[in-house]
């Protein structure tokens, strides 16, 4: 193999397409659908008294109308994705709601017409008739209880989780200091550029059911169609095309639309889609980010964390699809990349009358880190020390490796990082950010984290050497942007030792390979990268031993170089990669392309059968990696900020980032998920926020309204990369998508704090908050 | 109305948007819709040369104008345009889904300014919203691009 | 969010167009659309007939008239940004225009719409009422001149009747002493508040049902902003002082 690719900054294989206008979204397909439209919920809770739907399917080019009454699983309860013992009253919507809806937005009738324009006509005909109900919003209003979002689940309580490291009741005791945080984070949203949209076709002379969805999880969905509509799995293919964006709530499933359509398809014997709007995607979608946090953190003299206790509410939305996930995360991933010897986290996921939530970018992340920073904030604060040296001081050093938290990860082993170099970021952090600009009002922000990467069960990865020489292979995960088409080639590209534009990839088609579990937690890299390494590698040395064979030369001694299986320095003594390919597949009657050569009365290398027992015909080959846990990234932001006083806008003077995600692959995909990931997080911070009313109401669904930053809002940030390789994994790769985004509310936080010196314990801000808190100290 | 060059009838359903006329009537789906009121950019399309929102007109106002899309830059099989060349040399692009609305501005703001200076490249770029890239490889590439519009 | 069905009807001429909007009951005007068609597509509006004027001939001038500025009910935004006749005459004019979005939408936007529409947060209006301008409203009854401190009636309402059409708006000269400040939380956002100097004049926008003249020495005299998401009344006030010091630094 060669090494030629992977650590290159190999320019994108996707481009071209992409930029000429010849990519296929969801929405791009239409081949004669039918388009549809989701009647929701406008209230937040409320009975369904009445569904009257005939006006609807009157109106001409209505092709069908459908309620939960008309839906074979209208009765069914759609699935709790990750199961947990502690997720004791776990609760999932239906397809359509008939009965009660909890969250404005809740689907409750399914439109299909000739186009989206006559099914939004249709869709303000049906008449829907609710009692509404009392609405619980917000954590706090949800954890009092005074009105329940289930009525058989008390309290409002989902789940509850106590975990213990240590004796903290006993070390807080103990402590010579003693400090109480409460810190709260309101809701935050996705807001992928390209919504959510499926569209399906049943061929019923193939008996086959075909699904193009925006998702991060073709095979997940694919078995749960086969299952839903009983159905064999070879049956149902399921492709995510080229996918505009997901950071996490396309990893959620069933969206109601994702069953509907396909069941429209079947019904109505035509291909049918649906493709949101902008307006329905703000209640229609898995939001995240609603937790609030009492902390107790017990101290010494020198600004050492003795004891830490974190007892948090997270606000579940109406329904827990996803599990307890996203609080399991929060509490796993608090203490960081510091010693806390005595650690207590207890967590309530609570029901409130608003979107459910799951992942998002960051996925419970950012308030572990946010807690821990200002944590160690305030303790620095207390003593007048410097907040980078209160960090120093409660580093985890890098010859304390492997490094066992004692808390349950997400993956249901127990939270161990495996190697990093946190006093090294933080240093160079430093060394980047410089000195502090002159003027007033500027603060400087400082984040440290880590981050639980490369989950599994596990990813998969088919890799042929086709008889022309080029290469194929395919992995069961889609890509929404991270160039898995590249990166995945880079990987191939050095095993085989060929031209990275000689590797084509497929990703998230089951037809193309059907194992697998999806593209979520920073897990593609470690995962499918390792799973195509190993592909390829069983290619490699086939190819060694069928050349071998060819060369009359040990496999041992042979390289895979420059399209050809040569001898080690006699490169002019090889194969090349095409004719290995022929030569895997003997064949009795040749088709051209070389394939004479594996003809029967060519030359033959040895006696015996021509297919060698146990072998397989052809250059390809299928490989898994399963990871043994997950492996642990890390980084230091820091940060210079200016506030005006006068208006309270923000101006980020300086935002530096180092990060570590063991080896990397394609530094130029690394750098962009970087700084789209930091983008989102200054978003969070000050400018987007889902303003939920006492009502339930989202009062900013539209774009003009929910502030996704625009370029003039985001600066230039500076990157700088350390390598601690991951042991776990054959790559040394650790995961790299959600770093961006993990500490950017804390450094925002930090550094306001200190500009405008107010005290900031809840995200996000904004000009109004800032002005508003000011008023409050003055 | 001139779509890239080909004389297009316009719809006969008057609520018909641009977007959507381009997109499912002519199939050219390389203009895409992100929000339909204007804010996002996902749909930017040159009308008679100049950047519009295609959400924001109607098909039956495209009569009689002339209209460029992503596909009308450059050819099937052709070189890509200055502007797609720098997108990606630079990375500018992730999912792609907001890049053909930022190449078609990209290409209105050098038209504008051949040489512009980075307050004019965030200028001409902060009507364009994207969710992956955080932008610093766009305002790369609007350099690059005019660089490579010079040549 | 596709707009609810509607009739369309493309005018040829001015006198075409108001004969169609004294005729249809419900009826809008379509010219720029860059604020008409996201409430259509919102269903926010739902009007039965457009009217678009968009194919009026000679109908995009940008020209000098009585010492100041005539911009015609087609003059786009970006042609007026763009105008060295704008730049001379009323550089006020110029400076808040540029404040107006992004260019993409100004290069369909017409200053005239902005007028019509009167969204109390935009800036257009605000230099109208400060510079003391008016506007040339034509229908089948005849024409007749709106000063600016008639137009703007309340959020979104002129006293324009329905069946008028805005053809013309006339902006003095800029004195000397001008400036237009805001602050938004985006750039090219509406203004949570904002400010227009012409002179010794002032016209706040965004804290009020419509633009409003204020005294520079007690901007917030008499004002009782509403409070949204992003700004409380109390922001508002305070923005206000901030601003009109800015706009009248100098």
């Amino acid at each position: 193999m060669t090494t030629r690719w992977f650590g290159a900054p190999v320019q994108r294989k996707e481009d071209d397409r992409l930029l000429r206008g010849h990519g296929r979204f969801t929405d791009d397909i239409g081949e004669g659908a039918l388009e549809a439209v989701l009647v929701r919920s406008p209230y937040a809770h409320a009975r369904v008294l009445s569904i009257d739907v005939s006006a609807a399917r009157a109106m001409q080019g209505v092709a069908a109308v459908y309620t939960a009454a008309d839906l074979p699983f209208g009765k069914t309860d759609l699935p709790i994705l990750i199961p947990h013992p502690n997720l004791t009253h776990g609760r999932t919507q239906r397809c359509l709601a008939s009965e009660v809806v909890r969250y404005a937005g809740e689907a409750v009738v399914f439109v299909v017409a000739e186009s989206r324009y006559i099914a939004e006509d249709a869709a303000e005909l049906v008449q829907v008739e609710y009692e509404q109900l009392p609405v619980v919003i917000t954590p706090e209003v949800a954890a009092r209880a005074e009105h329940l979002v289930h009525a058989d689940v008390p309290g409002n309580v989902a789940a509850e989780m106590t975990q213990e490291v240590g004796d903290v009741a006993k070390a807080l005791a103990a402590a010579p200091r003693r400090k109480r945080l409460h810190l709260r984070f309101e809701r935050g949203a996705a807001s992928p550029m390209e919504g959510r949209a499926v569209w399906a076709r049943w061929s019923n002379a193939e008996r086959k059911l075909t699904v193009f969805d925006s998702t991060q999880s073709p095979t997940s969905i694919r078995g749960g169609l086969a299952v839903l509509f009983g159905l064999p799995e070879s049956s149902v293919e399921v492709i995510a095309p080229d996918v505009g964006g997901g950071f996490g709530p396309k990893i959620m499933l069933f969206y109601p639309d994702e069953l509907l359509v396909p069941f429209a398809a079947m019904q109505l014997g035509r291909p049918v889609k649906w493709t949101e709007d902008r307006q329905e995607h703000f209640t229609a979608v898995n939001q995240e980010r609603g937790q609030v946090h009492e902390v107790e953190v017990g101290f010494d003299d020198d600004g050492r964390v003795l004891a830490l206790s974190d007892d948090f509410l997270h606000d579940a939305g109406a329904y827990t699809p996803y599990g307890i996930i996203l609080p399991i995360i929060t509490a796993g991933q608090l203490p960081g990349p510091y010693r806390v010897p005595n650690y207590k986290v207890r967590f309530q996921d609570v029901y409130t009358n608003a979107t459910p939530t799951s992942p998002y970018r960051g996925a419970g992340r950012p308030h572990a880190c946010f807690v821990m920073e200002r944590t160690l904030d305030a303790i620095a604060a207390e003593l007048h020390l410097d907040r980078a040296e209160v960090r120093r001081r409660n580093l985890i050093q890098p010859n304390q490796f492997p490094y066992n938290v004692g808390v349950a990860w997400q993956d249901g082993n127990s939270v161990v990082y495996d190697s990093g170099d946190y006093p090294a970021l933080l240093k160079r952090a430093l060394e980047m950010l410089g000195p502090r600009p002159q003027g007033d009002h500027v603060g400087m922000g400082l984040g440290v984290y880590v981050e639980g990467t490369g989950v599994g069960p596990y990813e998969g990865a088919h890799v042929q050497v086709l008889v022309s020489g080029k290469v194929v292979a395919a992995t069961g995960i889609p890509s929404q942007g991270q160039a898995h088409a590249t990166v995945w080639a880079q990987i191939v590209a050095d095993e085989l030792g060929v031209d990275v534009a000689d590797v084509e990839v497929t990703s998230g088609d089951t037809r193309r390979f059907p194992w697998g579990v999806g593209t979520f937690a920073s897990r593609g890299a470690v995962t499918a990268g390792n799973a195509m390494a190993v592909a390829a590698r069983l290619v490699s040395d086939k190819a060694k031993r069928i050349a071998g064979e060819h060369l009359e030369v040990d496999a041992e001694d042979l390289e895979l170089a420059g399209g050809a299986v040569r001898v080690k320095g006699s490169p002019q003594r090889g194969v090349p990669l095409a004719a290995v390919a022929v030569l895997a597949n003997p064949v009795r009657y040749a088709f051209g392309g070389g394939t004479e050569a594996a003809t029967q009365f060519a030359a033959k290398p040895k006696p015996g059968p021509p297919l060698p027992e146990g072998q397989q015909p052809g250059l390809e080959a299928t490989g898994y990696y399963s990871p043994p846990g997950s492996t642990w990234a890390g980084g230091c932001h820091a940060a210079y900020v200016r506030i005006d006083p006068n208006t309270f806008r923000m101006e980020i003077l300086k935002y530096v980032v180092v990060h570590d995600c063991g080896r990397v692959i394609n530094p130029l995909v690394v750098q962009g998920q970087i700084e789209g990931g930091v983008a989102q997080g200054i978003g969070g911070s000050f400018y987007e926020r889902l303003a939920y009313d006492s009502d339930g109401q989202l009062r900013n669904a539209s774009f003009m309204e929910f502030l996704m930053p625009y370029a003039t809002e985001i600066p230039n940030i500076e990157i700088d990369h350390i390598e601690t390789p991951s042991p776990l994994n054959p790559l040394g790769v650790k995961g790299a998508g959600e770093a961006g985004v993990i500490p950017v509310g804390a450094v925002i936080a930090s550094a306001i704090e200190e500009a405008l010196g107010i005290p900031i314990t809840e995200m996000p801000l904004s000009p109004l908050k800032l002005f508003d808190l000011s008023n409050r100290r003055s | 109305m001139r779509v890239n060059g080909v004389d297009h009838p316009a719809p006969s359903d008057p609520r018909r948007l641009l977007s959507d006329h381009l997109r499912h009537d002519l199939g050219l789906t390389g203009t895409h819709v992100g929000c339909e009121h204007g804010v996002c950019g996902c749909c930017t399309v040159l009308l008679d040369g100049a950047p519009a929102r295609s959400c924001l007109m109607l098909a039956v106002q495209g009569e009689g104008h002339e209209l460029t899309t992503i596909e009308g830059l450059t050819a099937d099989g052709a070189a890509l345009h200055p502007v797609q060349q720098a997108f990606h040399e630079c990375h500018a692009l992730q999912c792609g889904f907001c890049t053909p609305g930022f190449v078609m501005s990209v290409v209105g703001l050098l038209a504008q300014h051949p040489e512009p200076t980075a307050e004019q490249i965030d200028e001409g770029i902060s009507g364009n919203l994207c969710r992956c890239t955080g932008y610093a490889s766009i305002r790369r590439a609007v350099k690059r691009a005019a660089e490579l519009s010079a040549k | 969010m596709k707009p609810a069905p509607f009739e369309y009807h493309s005018a040829a001429t001015v006198t075409e167009a108001c004969s169609l909007l004294v005729s249809l009951e419900d009826a809008k005007v379509l010219a720029g659309g860059q604020s008409l068609v996201p409430l259509l597509n919102f269903r926010l509006a739902r009007p039965q007939h457009i009217v678009d004027i968009n194919r009026i001939a000679g109908l995009e001038g940008v020209y000098e008239r009585d010492g100041g500025v005539a911009v015609q009910a087609l003059a786009r935004q970006s042609a007026v940004e763009d105008s060295e006749i704008v730049a001379r005459v009323c550089p006020l004019l110029g400076a808040a225009v540029r404040l107006v979005a992004h260019r993409v939408i100004r290069n369909r936007g017409t200053v005239c719409g902005s007028l019509a529409h009167a969204d109390p947060a935009s800036e257009l209006p605000a230099v109208l009422l400060a510079l003391g301008g008016n506007v040339v409203a034509r229908s089948t009854r005849g024409e007749r001149v709106i000063p600016a401190e008639a137009l703007f009636q309340g959020v979104m309402e002129t006293a324009l009747a329905p069946d008028e059409l805005i053809t013309e708006a006339w902006f003095p000269a800029s004195p000397e002493r001008f400036g237009v400040v805001e602050e938004s939380r985006r750039h090219g956002d509406f203004a949570l508040a904002g400010a227009v100097r012409a002179g010794a004049r002032l016209a706040l926008f965004g804290v009020a049902a419509t633009p409003v003249l204020a005294d520079p020495k007690d901007p917030v005299l008499g004002l009782r902003p509403s409070g949204d998401l992003e700004a409380s009344s109390e922001f508002r006030l305070h923005l206000v002082r901030v601003l009109t010091a800015r706009a009248f630094a100098a």
